[in-house]
C-alpha cells in the first residue's frame, strides 16, 4: 500500500469519530495512568506493556488527528470541540489545528522512542515511573489542544507536577539538586502565569483565547499599558518554560541530570513555551490588534539571539554529551523564539519545519549520551592524570613524548561502536544543519525566507533590517559553533579512546534512537509536502480570523428534548 | 477597602520574591507560599468591575442577576484552581527539600555549605 493509501485508509477510519477523536490525546493518557495507579508497583511489566501499547495507540491518534487538520478545505481545517456543550466564550473549548497536529505528533514520536528506550533498563530505577509518564503526555496533549488560558494553565501544571516525578525518577544528590532548582524556579514562573492570566481578565473579561483576540483591538486607552504589562508577564512565564535567556540556567543540570529517557522527552518540554508563545502572540498581537499589533516583537526577537549565542557558546565550553544536548536544546529554543518574533509568513513556515527535525535530534542526542556515559563506565576508569608527568609534577626521565610507531592497518570497529557513532553523527548533522538532513533544509528555509520576505522572485526591492542580518548571521556561526563543539565531542567518544571493549547494544536501546533518526530522514525525504503543510500552518497562524471565527461560531449540540417539568414550585 | 487589599498584596509579593532569593531552601518555600498568597489575593482583586464589597457571592431570590449586584464568580473558580494547585506543588517541593536535606546534610540550596563554597571557589 503506498503511503496515500494508508493516509487515506486512516482519515477514512478517524472520521467517523470526529470531533470526539480530539478528546483522545488527553483522555487515552489519563486513563492509562487511572488504570496503571490501580495495579501494584511490583507488576512492572504489565505496566510496561500498557504504556508502550497507550503511546503507540496515541501516536496512531495523533497521525488521525494531523491527517484530519490537513484536509483540503477552508472549514475542516479547524476542529473544535465544546467540551461542556456551552458556547465558545463560556465553557471548555478545545480546538484542533495543523499546529496543534504537528505537536501532538512530535510529542508521541518522542514519547514512543524514550517509552521503548525505558523499556530496556531504565523504568525499574524507581517506582510510578509509567503513571507519571502518561500524566506527562496527557499534560502536553492538553497544553497543545486547550483554546482557553486557564485550562493551559492547569495542563501546564499537570505536565509540571508529573516532570517533578520523572525529573526525580532514580533519585540521587544530582537529581534532587537540580529538581530543586527546577521546582522552585517552575513554581514562581506559575506565579507569573497566574498574575497575567488574571490581569487580562480583569481587562478584557474573558479568557478564552479567541475571545481575548477579538476584544483586544477594542481595549480602552487608557488600559493598554496594563493589557502589554499583561501580556509580557505572561509571556515571561512561557519564556522561562522556553528557557530564554537570561532565565534558562536550570535547563542544563536539571535535563542533564535525569535519566535519559526523560532528557529526551524533556527536550520537547521546552518547545511547549515555543508553541504558547507562537499561538498566543500571533492570535492576541497580530498585525489586525490594532495599537498592540506585534507588541514584544523586538523582546522576542532580541531574547531569542541572546539564548542562541548562549546556546552556542554553552556547547563550545560543554564536556559531557547530556550538557551539550541541554545547551543544543537552548539553542535550538532560541532560534525558533528568534525566527517567530519576525512574524512574517514565510520565516514562521521555516521555523515549524525546524522545529520538529531539531527536536527529534536534541531527544536522539539524549538517549545517545547515555549509552555513550555507560560505554565509556564500562572500561577501565578514566584517567584524567597528566600522562608524561609524576604526581609532584615533574617529568618522568626518559619518557618518550612522540607516539609509538604503529604500522598503519585499518582497525576493525565493533559494529554496536558504529552504530553509535552513526547515531551521533546523524545527530550532529541535524542539530547544526548540515546537509544533506533536515536541519539543513529547515535552516535553509529560514535564510531564504529572511531573504525573500514575500517569497522567491517577488521580494525585489524588499530591504532586510539590522535584525534580519543579526538572524542570518547567527544562524550561520552557530551552526558552525555547534559543529566544532559535537565534532570535537565525537573525536573524544569515539575516535580517540583504544582501551575499551565494545558497547553492548540492546534493540530496545538502539530501536529508539533509529526511530528519531529515521524520523528527521523521512522529514528530509518528504521535505516537499512538510513545507507546503509548515506553509499552510504558518499562513492560519498569521490569519487568526480563521481560528477566531471557527471557535466563536462553534455551535452547542442540541439536547435531547425533556419535557417540560410539570411543577414548578 | 483598595488600598488596604494593594499594600497587602504589595507586603506579601516583597517578602515572598525577598525570601525566594535566598540561600536556604526553607525559605525558599516560605517564600513561594507568601508568594501564592498574593497571587490568589491578586486574582481576587481582578474580578470584572473592581473589588466585589457587599455583594451577594451566591444567587438570590429577587435579586436581578448581573454583576452589578454579585460578586464576580470567575476570579473565585480561578483562585480555587490555584489554591488547590499551588498547596499541591508546595507540599512536593517540601518533601523534594528534605531529600534534599537528607543527601547534601545542609539546607544550603547548592547543596554546600556557603562558608565553604568562598573558601574553594
Amino acid at each position: 500500500m503506498t503511503t496515500t493509501g494508508i493516509a487515506d485508509f486512516l482519515l477514512h477510519l478517524a472520521s467517523p469519530w470526529m470531533p470526539h477523536l480530539m478528546l483522545a490525546p488527553i483522555a487515552l493518557p489519563m486513563l492509562t495512568a487511572a488504570l496503571m495507579l490501580l495495579l501494584r508497583e511490583e507488576r512492572q511489566r504489565l505496566k510496561l506493556g500498557l504504556n508502550v501499547f497507550s503511546t503507540a495507540l496515541g501516536l496512531l491518534v495523533a497521525v488521525m488527528l494531523l491527517l484530519w487538520a490537513n484536509q483540503p478545505g477552508a472549514t475542516s481545517a479547524m476542529g473544535v470541540y465544546l467540551a461542556a456543550n456551552w458556547q465558545a466564550p463560556f465553557g471548555i473549548v478545545l480546538a484542533l489545528d495543523r499546529l496543534s497536529a504537528m505537536m501532538l505528533v512530535l510529542t508521541s514520536t518522542v514519547a514512543l522512542a524514550s517509552i521503548v528506550f525505558a523499556a530496556a533498563r531504565w523504568h525499574r530505577a524507581g517506582v510510578h515511573y509509567h503513571p507519571l509518564f502518561q500524566f506527562q503526555l496527557m499534560g502536553l496533549a492538553g497544553a497543545f489542544l486547550t483554546a482557553d488560558l486557564f485550562n493551559l494553565f492547569v495542563f501546564f501544571e499537570i505536565m509540571l507536577a508529573a516532570s517533578y516525578g520523572l525529573l526525580l525518577h532514580g533519585s540521587g544528590g544530582q537529581r534532587v539538586q537540580s529538581g530543586l532548582h527546577y521546582i522552585a524556579i517552575n513554581l514562581a514562573a506559575s506565579s507569573l502565569f497566574l498574575i497575567g492570566v488574571s490581569m487580562l481578565y480583569g481587562i478584557t473579561g474573558t479568557l478564552n483565547m479567541a475571545d481575548l483576540a477579538r476584544s483586544i483591538p477594542q481595549v480602552a486607552d487608557a488600559d493598554r499599558g496594563l493589557l502589554h504589562a499583561a501580556a509580557a508577564i505572561l509571556a515571561t512565564a512561557f519564556l522561562i518554560k522556553a528557557a530564554v535567556w537570561p532565565l534558562n540556567f536550570w535547563l542544563v543540570p536539571a535535563y542533564s541530570a535525569a535519566t535519559a529517557p526523560v532528557g529526551a522527552l524533556f527536550a520537547l518540554m521546552t518547545k511547549v513555551g515555543i508553541y504558547t508563545i507562537l499561538r498566543l502572540w500571533t492570535l492576541l498581537f497580530s498585525n489586525e490588534a490594532g495599537p498592540s499589533a506585534l507588541f514584544g516583537s523586538l523582546w522576542l526577537i532580541g531574547g531569542g539571539m541572546a539564548t542562541m549565542a548562549f546556546g552556542a557558546i554553552g556547547m563550545l565550553g560543554a564536556s559531557r554529551i547530556t550538557h551539550l544536548a541541554g545547551f543544543a536544546a537552548i539553542l535550538s529554543s532560541g532560534t525558533l523564539l528568534a525566527a517567530t518574533g519576525f512574524g512574517q509568513n514565510l520565516l514562521t513556515a521555516g521555523l515549524l519545519y525546524y522545529l520538529p527535525s531539531s527536536t527529534l535530534a536534541v531527544s536522539a542526542l539524549f538517549l545517545v549520551a547515555d549509552l555513550v556515559e555507560r560505554w565509556r563506565s564500562d572500561g577501565p576508569p578514566p584517567d584524567d592524570d597528566a600522562p608524561f608527568l609524576a604526581p609532584d609534577l615533574k617529568t618522568y626521565v626518559g619518557l618518550n613524548l612522540d607516539e609509538d610507531q604503529e604500522v598503519l592497518i585499518g582497525k576493525a570497529i565493533p559494529a554496536a561502536a558504529a552504530l553509535l557513532g552513526l547515531g551521533f553523527m546523524v545527530c550532529t548533522l541535524v542539530i547544526t544543519g548540515l546537509p544533506p538532513l533536515s536541519g539543513f533544509v529547515g535552516k535553509l528555509a529560514m535564510l531564504t525566507a529572511l531573504l525573500n520576505p514575500l517569497g522567491l522572485g517577488s521580494s525585489a526591492g524588499t530591504q532586510l533590517g539590522t535584525a534580519g542580518w543579526l538572524l542570518f548571521g547567527l544562524l550561520i556561526a552557530t551552526g558552525l559553533l555547534a559543529l566544532i563543539a559535537l565534532t570535537r565531542a565525537g573525536i573524544r567518544y569515539f575516535w580517540a579512546q583504544h582501551e575499551r571493549g565494545t558497547p553492548r547494544l540492546r534493540v530496545a536501546e538502539g530501536l529508539p534512537i533509529a526511530m528519531l533518526l529515521c524520523a528527521c530522514a523521512a522529514l528530509t525525504v518528504q521535505a516537499g509536502p512538510v513545507i507546503r503543510y509548515t506553509q499552510a500552518t504558518a499562513h492560519a497562524l498569521h490569519a487568526p480570523a480563521t481560528y477566531i471565527n471557527a471557535v466563536m461560531s462553534a455551535a452547542p449540540k442540541p439536547g435531547p428534548v425533556t419535557p417540560a417539568p410539570e411543577n414548578v414550585q | 477597602m483598595e488600598i488596604v487589599l494593594a499594600i497587602a498584596i504589595g507586603a506579601l509579593t516583597g517578602a515572598g520574591v525577598w525570601l525566594l532569593l535566598r540561600p536556604r531552601t526553607f525559605q525558599i518555600i516560605m517564600g513561594l507560599s507568601l508568594l501564592s498568597y498574593a497571587v490568589n489575593l491578586f486574582i481576587f482583586s481582578m474580578g470584572r468591575l473592581g473589588l466585589a464589597i457587599d455583594k451577594e457571592p451566591v444567587l438570590r431570590p429577587g435579586l436581578p442577576q448581573d454583576l452589578q449586584h454579585y460578586a464576580d464568580p470567575m476570579p473565585q473558580a480561578l483562585v480555587l484552581t490555584a489554591i488547590v494547585i499551588g498547596f499541591a506543588m508546595t507540599a512536593l517541593f517540601l518533601v523534594v527539600l528534605l531529600a534534599s536535606r537528607g543527601m547534601s546534610g545542609t539546607d544550603h540550596v547548592d547543596g554546600t555549605h556557603s562558608d565553604d563554597a568562598q573558601e574553594m571557589p
